[in-house]
């Protein structure tokens, strides 16, 4: 009987052999790396329908954060200022700007401006703000150098992992409680020891459980 | 050459051996190779029609899986109190019927049961396709299939890392690593087989795909040497897995501390269910299937016999489980123990428990009867009845212990939705549409290991003195056939015995029949062509068949 292969075949399961744990590897690395949030979300920068500054809000006139997110202190949401909250100003200031004709417009007919959300979290997973601001934990250290953002873009990954290092370790991104929405304050030129602070009633302890954040 | 025609009567003796011959009607190797394989290379009106079923159920569960995954879990008849339902029930069915194909092919070749050999190949094709239907259940259940691989220990950006202590993840490595061997196993006892398949194929296609699975085979002894440690091998690592992937499914509920399924008899008890229910799902595929494709002479009443008695055993265990259950649920004194067991048998769902009781407990007893145990139809009607018991077996463990759990306020009545039905049904059509695949491939029994336990193969085989080749012309051509395949005196064999199988043989192609008469006289002759017979039997046995093209001339 004629041999239906050539004998070069015989390598074929030598080489698949060799190379399936190679590829194996390489797949999980590609998922790992490539479809994980820290190289899909960071950096995120949608288009806003107005082109708000943080940097010239924030940074160069610096308005706390609170001010237009009130209710981070309190709520689970940080809340996205009506337009009445633009207005307190621009009622005032830049009456006749261009670049705020939607705002007057919304203004005017009672419709929401259509922001575009930056920071989305799934619906499975219960993430909380005023804990996390009553614990200490900076608005810089989640969102990043707002205040130096012309457009806002996502600064950290928001991955599961993301969140557990912080919450198995938390001591390090913590900061007097009065510093939470200062843009400036630098954990690395600050010498803060949360558990000397007498200014906290009592210490952190984030849950680890499953249910701590789907519940 | 023609096909071989099997004979309706079943008393041949295996002459070297004495006893009941495993293939009947002393066809020879090549007849054997011709009888397996030829439903594969013209397939049969009945397989379309099967094939056609199979295919429209396996539409059905296309269907059911399309509405669920767009719909979400929400379209199940799953509620709080009950939040396994059906997938798990048929999860825990699909796993137990994947059962009997490694007892049969691991333990018992182990064990040295040569009848396992008619039956190994097609029970461990179920077993594939039933742990195949088995691990799409828990895979949907989960609700978010795009995450299944979550429980699998991968490096990930969640920082997720599986529960080592949860049994639903032993489940996981479990079930998975039963899979694999199991495919292993099944394939390595093809590749002879696909080689005997690459040599008979006509087109260039088959040639090529039986040749890439063959991987080469030529039937040399190294190969065989090679082929028999491997399968030993595999055979051994299997074996553990026969008890260990029950037992371990088991845990799922044992591990949990609800009342009814925190019992320490669960592991040898779901492990005894698995393979009676195995074993009902290999009567219930083997009976059509030996009647169909003419095999009654490989696969024989003994045969079925044989695993009807494993249903016997098992069936009984079964019931003496269910009753050691109530007999716990008393003499622990737990009344919540006892609640639940008398719940199970008089509550809500004692319907379903009676239900279980009759097809498990009460239809095995009938195999008592020989008549019955003898009887395909009767065991294939039996046969249902398991099926249909051990899903009920599932479906009461898994309902009337959650319906009623410690919180009387949360108690709650499950009924299934369409969907849930569908999806069963779906289930079987993927079975039964992969077996039908099965059957139009690849050869339904081991022809090479069904050769190695006929006569021929044994050393002691004794060719008849008289060890002649008839060669016949015929309109298809030249026709030879060897008396050495056939019966013989040992000495052993009592003269009425070599009597009743001299009887006549069809010969093939010239459809000529040879009156065979026993002879006394061992000559010298025969003890000289002893070693001949068994090289040649060796080297048909090898899956190369030559004389299969000699035949056609």
């Amino acid at each position: 009987m004629p041999a239906i292969f050539p004998r070069w075949t015989n390598n074929i399961p030598i080489a698949i052999g060799l190379l399936a744990p190679l590829v194996g590897a390489g797949l999980i690395f590609v998922v790992w790396y490539w479809f994980s949030p820290s190289y899909t979300d960071v950096g995120y920068r949608p288009e806003q329908p107005v082109p708000y500054s943080h940097k010239l809000h924030a940074g160069d006139m610096g308005i706390d954060c609170r001010y237009c997110h009130n209710t981070v202190e309190r709520a689970a949401h940080a809340a996205i200022p009506p337009t009445q909250t633009c207005m307190n100003c621009h009622e005032q200031v830049k009456t006749e700007s261009l670049r705020l004709r939607k705002v007057r417009e919304s203004y005017k007919t009672g419709e929401p401006i259509e922001w575009v959300r930056v920071h989305q979290l799934p619906d499975y997973a219960y993430f909380n703000h005023s804990p996390h601001v009553a614990a200490g934990v900076g608005c810089a250290t989640c969102h990043g150098r707002v205040d130096k953002m012309e457009v806002v873009e996502m600064d950290q990954p928001l991955s599961m992992g993301w969140c557990l290092d912080c919450h198995r370790n938390p001591e390090p991104n913590l900061r007097p409680l009065d510093q939470v929405t200062n843009m400036n304050w630098d954990p690395t030129q600050e010498a803060y020891d949360p558990k000397r602070d007498p200014a906290r009633k009592r210490q952190v302890n984030p849950p680890l459980h499953c249910s701590g954040c789907h519940r | 050459m023609s096909h071989y025609l099997p004979t309706t009567h079943e008393h041949d003796i295996d002459p070297v051996e004495g006893r009941m011959a495993l293939v009947q009607g002393s066809p020879s190797f090549a007849e054997v190779t011709e009888a397996v394989v030829r439903p594969i290379e013209i397939p049969h009106k009945r397989w379309w029609i099967a094939f056609f079923i199979s295919l429209s159920m396996l539409g059905v569960l296309g269907i059911s899986l399309a509405v669920l995954l767009w719909e979400g879990v929400g379209v199940w008849g799953n509620n709080i109190p009950v939040g396994w339902g059906w997938p798990i029930v048929n999860f825990v069915f699909w796993v137990g019927i994947g059962h009997a194909g490694t007892l049969i092919s691991a333990v018992l070749f182990l064990f040295r049961q040569k009848w396992r050999t008619s039956i190994n190949r097609a029970s461990e094709a179920m077993t594939i396709f039933a742990v195949i239907c088995a691990l799409l259940f828990p895979t949907i259940h989960v609700g978010r299939v795009w995450a299944i691989y979550w429980p699998l220990p991968l490096p990930n950006q969640m920082q997720m890392w599986p529960n080592f202590r949860s049994p639903l993840l032993w489940d996981v490595f479990a079930v998975s690593t039963y899979f694999t061997v199991s495919l292993l196993f099944w394939y390595v006892g093809l590749v002879p087989d696909i080689a005997t398949m690459r040599d008979r194929a006509k087109t260039k296609i088959r040639k090529i795909a039986y040749g890439i699975f063959a991987l080469g085979w030529r039937g040399s002894h190294r190969h065989w040497v090679n082929y028999e440690a491997a399968y030993l091998l595999l055979a051994a690592m299997a074996t553990p897995l026969v008890l260990s992937v029950h037992s371990i499914v088991s845990f799922d509920f044992a591990v949990s501390q609800l009342p009814g399924w925190h019992t320490t008899i669960f592991p040898p008890y779901f492990v005894a269910g698995a393979i009676f229910s195995g074993f009902g799902m290999v009567l219930t595929l083997m009976i059509p299937l030996r009647a169909w494709f003419k095999l009654q002479h490989l696969i024989t009443t003994k045969h079925l016999e044989n695993m009807a008695k494993v249903i016997l055993l098992t069936g009984s265990l079964v019931g003496y489980a269910y009753a050691m259950e109530f007999f716990i649920a008393w003499y622990s004194g737990n009344p919540y123990e006892s609640f639940v067991f008398v719940n199970r048998a008089f509550g809500d769902y004692s319907w379903a428990y009676w239900i279980m009781v009759s097809c498990n407990v009460i239809t095995p007893q009938f195999i008592w009867f020989k008549k019955i145990r003898r009887s395909a139809a009767a065991l294939f009607v039996l046969s249902i009845f398991v099926n249909i018991g051990m899903w009920f077996e599932r479906f009461v463990i898994v309902a009337t212990s959650l319906h009623h759990d410690f919180l009387p306020s949360s108690w709650d009545y499950f009924s299934p939705t369409m969907w849930d039905v569908s999806l069963l049904i779906g289930s079987f059509g993927l079975f039964f549409t992969l077996f039908c695949l099965f059957l139009r491939y690849l050869p339904v029994i081991a022809i090479a290991e069904l050769k190695s336990v006929m006569p021929q193969a044994n050393p002691h085989y004794t060719a008849k003195p008289k060890r002649k080749r008839h060669v016949t012309k015929s309109a298809v051509g030249v026709v030879e056939s060897r008396e050495d395949d056939r019966g013989s005196d040992d000495g052993e064999v009592n003269a009425e015995v070599s009597e009743s199988q001299s009887v006549k043989v069809v010969v093939s192609g010239a459809n000529k029949k040879l009156d065979k008469k026993p002879s006394d006289e061992p000559t010298a002759e025969a003890a000289a062509e002893e070693d001949d017979a068994s090289a040649e039997a060796e080297a048909e046995a090898s899956g190369e068949d030559g004389s299969d093209e000699e035949d056609k001339g």
